[in-house]
């Protein structure tokens, strides 16, 4: 038997931002979640059940946060599931929820990703001390900047590669409501001037600390089918782990990250996804990421990546692979969400839905996120018409 | 679209406010730092790992599925799921695989002056590298490749921990090429 077909009738996001004070957890979920259904044109009755996903409870220091957030999102007496797969949550919950339609265990499931940096410090909260090693990485960047360094040693790809990609994202977010960073007079020199954090981390070319939530309602083929909003149509799912160190692990180019997009790809009948790919959000925290993913991807030849952020191919302004027409990770993050967000925009796309930051008669989306040592993938495909 | 910027309009009824409290500012945050201390007990090959330390010694566990060398021991080759038994005393000498250098403070380290160079330190005869401070030279002297070696705490100050080693200097060796350095040394050697 086949799976069933399965839509995104609603997409919800609160606006993010540094701090919402006037908001709890439950009241900034609650938002996104409420937006999901407004859109969806539906009630909290007729949805079956709720998976939620957020980075690790230690960020904001509230246990389970799942259970206390049941009411809030209207799972009293339903099923709640909460997904863990750190950064890569917001990707990895859509696609469990997905599943439960897949499977035909459920036909209508509210997903949210969610994350309150305000009352969290998620940079000390990745670097624990632990007892066999030594405490000197700081946060996540400690750990992503050697790997960058080896993939600019690897490509040779110019030194402002990183810079072209973050100006290009916060330009994007200018056309984005719900964007965190919205920098209407930033300058490309401003973005190369800003501080090395870690080196060849400039500050300019990470990810900000958001407040936000993010949700979908998902639901089966009969539910796409009545939807009086364009629905997208999901085409390809699949997640793939791997250690985060062992002998000859390339963490430039995963070999998890490699056999995930293989799969959605083959799931998707696409071989040419540079060409039949109209619109692509994939998780960059730090700008060269945009270029490393593309080839793993395989939008690009490997060690070409950076060739395609030189020449403009994903830019949203006439480039052939629009890249994070949202302004994408660089412009937002809340951790949690930051997945989701990924996976809701590139379904906002195909639906037609995406407002200034709409590409042009776009079919078919992808959507991506990756968490932990870089050994975390969720990825999918959506498109306008059914598989 | 809808205004990003307004509530959801069933968010945002009018809450009444009990009269004893209306005068009251609200409350918008409470910031409240938590600490939570526990007993950290290791498992049989990390205990063995961190007393090693304390005679100036890095143990390694080699896989009996290919040879390859995990350091810290961790009693399993998590690529094949098998056990792994044998000990293997390294050398306190290795390369720079990569690093970071870092302008960023880290809390609990006041000792360490910024910008700071974090190294994957892959030290000879293992297969997989671990984290380690790099000095003993200028920062911009740092590279890929670059041959290390352990400046180990006196012997006074020895305990069963890894922070026996200070840093990482430079050992003025030739370097390791970068297309050898790493955890591309191990695809080489299966060539």
């Amino acid at each position: 038997m086949s799976a069933e077909l399965t839509a995104v009738l609603g997409v919800g996001q609160t606006k993010y931002s540094s701090t919402r004070g006037d908001v709890s957890i439950a009241g900034l979920c609650r938002e996104a979640a409420y937006r999901a259904l407004e859109d969806a044109q539906l009630d909290w009755k007729e949805i079956d059940a709720v998976v939620i996903g957020k980075a690790p409870d230690f960020f904001e220091g509230v246990m389970m946060p799942e259970l206390y957030l049941a009411e809030a999102l209207g799972a009293v007496g339903k099923p709640i599931l909460r997904v863990h797969t750190a950064g890569s949550v917001g990707g990895s919950t859509a696609l469990v929820a997905a599943s439960l339609i897949q499977s035909r265990v459920h036909e209508k499931v509210l997903t949210i990703g969610f994350e309150k940096q305000s009352e969290s410090n998620a940079t000390w909260a990745l670097s624990l001390p632990q007892p066999f090693s030594v405490s000197i990485n700081a946060g996540a960047g400690g750990y992503f900047s050697p790997i960058i360094r080896q993939y600019m040693s690897r490509s040779g790809a110019p030194e402002l590669i990183g810079c072209m990609v973050a100006f290009k994202d916060r330009q994007h977010a200018l056309k984005n409501p719900y964007a965190h960073l919205h920098q209407n007079d930033l300058t490309f020199e401003e973005v190369v001037e800003s501080p090395m954090l870690w080196n060849p981390i400039r500050y300019s070319e990470t990810c900000p600390s958001s407040d936000g939530a993010c949700a979908m309602v998902l639901g089966n083929e009969v539910s796409g089918d009545r939807a009086e909003n364009p629905v997208a149509w999901v085409h390809g799912t699949a997640m793939r782990s791997e250690s985060n160190n062992f002998p000859g692990r390339d963490e430039v180019n995963p070999l998890a990250s490699r056999q995930c997009a293989a799969d959605v790809f083959k799931q998707a009948g696409i071989t040419n996804p540079l060409k039949e790919i109209d619109a692509v959000e994939i998780y960059v925290p730090f700008s060269w990421y945009e270029p490393m993913w593309l080839e793993s991807l395989g939008f690009a030849e490997l060690d070409h990546g950076w060739r395609m952020v030189e020449d403009g191919t994903t830019s949203l302004s006439g480039g052939e692979l629009p890249v994070n027409c949202s302004g994408g990770v660089l412009s937002s993050n809340p951790i949690g969400a930051s997945g989701m967000i990924r996976f809701a925009e590139a379904a906002l796309q195909v639906r037609g839905m995406a407002g200034d930051h709409q590409v042009d008669g776009a079919k078919k989306s992808f959507g991506h996120a990756y968490g932990g040592g870089a050994q975390y993938f969720a990825m999918w495909i959506v498109g306008a018409e059914k598989p | 679209m809808t205004d990003p910027n307004l509530s959801p309009a069933s968010l945002s009824e009018e809450i009444e406010i009990p009269e004893s409290i209306s005068g009251l500012e609200p409350v918008r945050s409470v910031r409240s730092p938590i600490k939570l201390i526990y007993d950290f007990v290791p498992s049989p090959p990390v205990q063995e790992y961190l007393r090693s330390y304390s005679k100036k010694k890095i143990l390694g566990h080699r896989s009996p599925i290919d040879g390859a060398v995990f350091v810290p021991p961790r009693g399993v080759d998590p690529r094949h799921g098998a056990l792994i038994e044998e000990s293997v005393e390294l050398s306190d000498k290795g390369h720079v695989g990569n690093f970071c250098v870092t302008n960023l403070p880290i809390p609990g380290r006041d000792d360490l002056d910024i910008p700071y160079v974090s190294a994957w330190i892959h030290l000879d005869g293992a297969n997989v590298g671990f984290l380690g401070l790099v000095a003993g030279c200028e920062n911009d002297e740092v590279h890929i490749g670059m041959r290390v070696q352990a400046v180990w705490k006196k012997e006074e100050e020895l305990g069963n921990t890894a922070e026996n080693i200070l840093y990482w200097e430079p050992t003025g060796e030739p370097s390791v090429p970068v297309e050898k350095a790493g955890n591309r040394a191990w695809d080489q050697r299966n060539e």
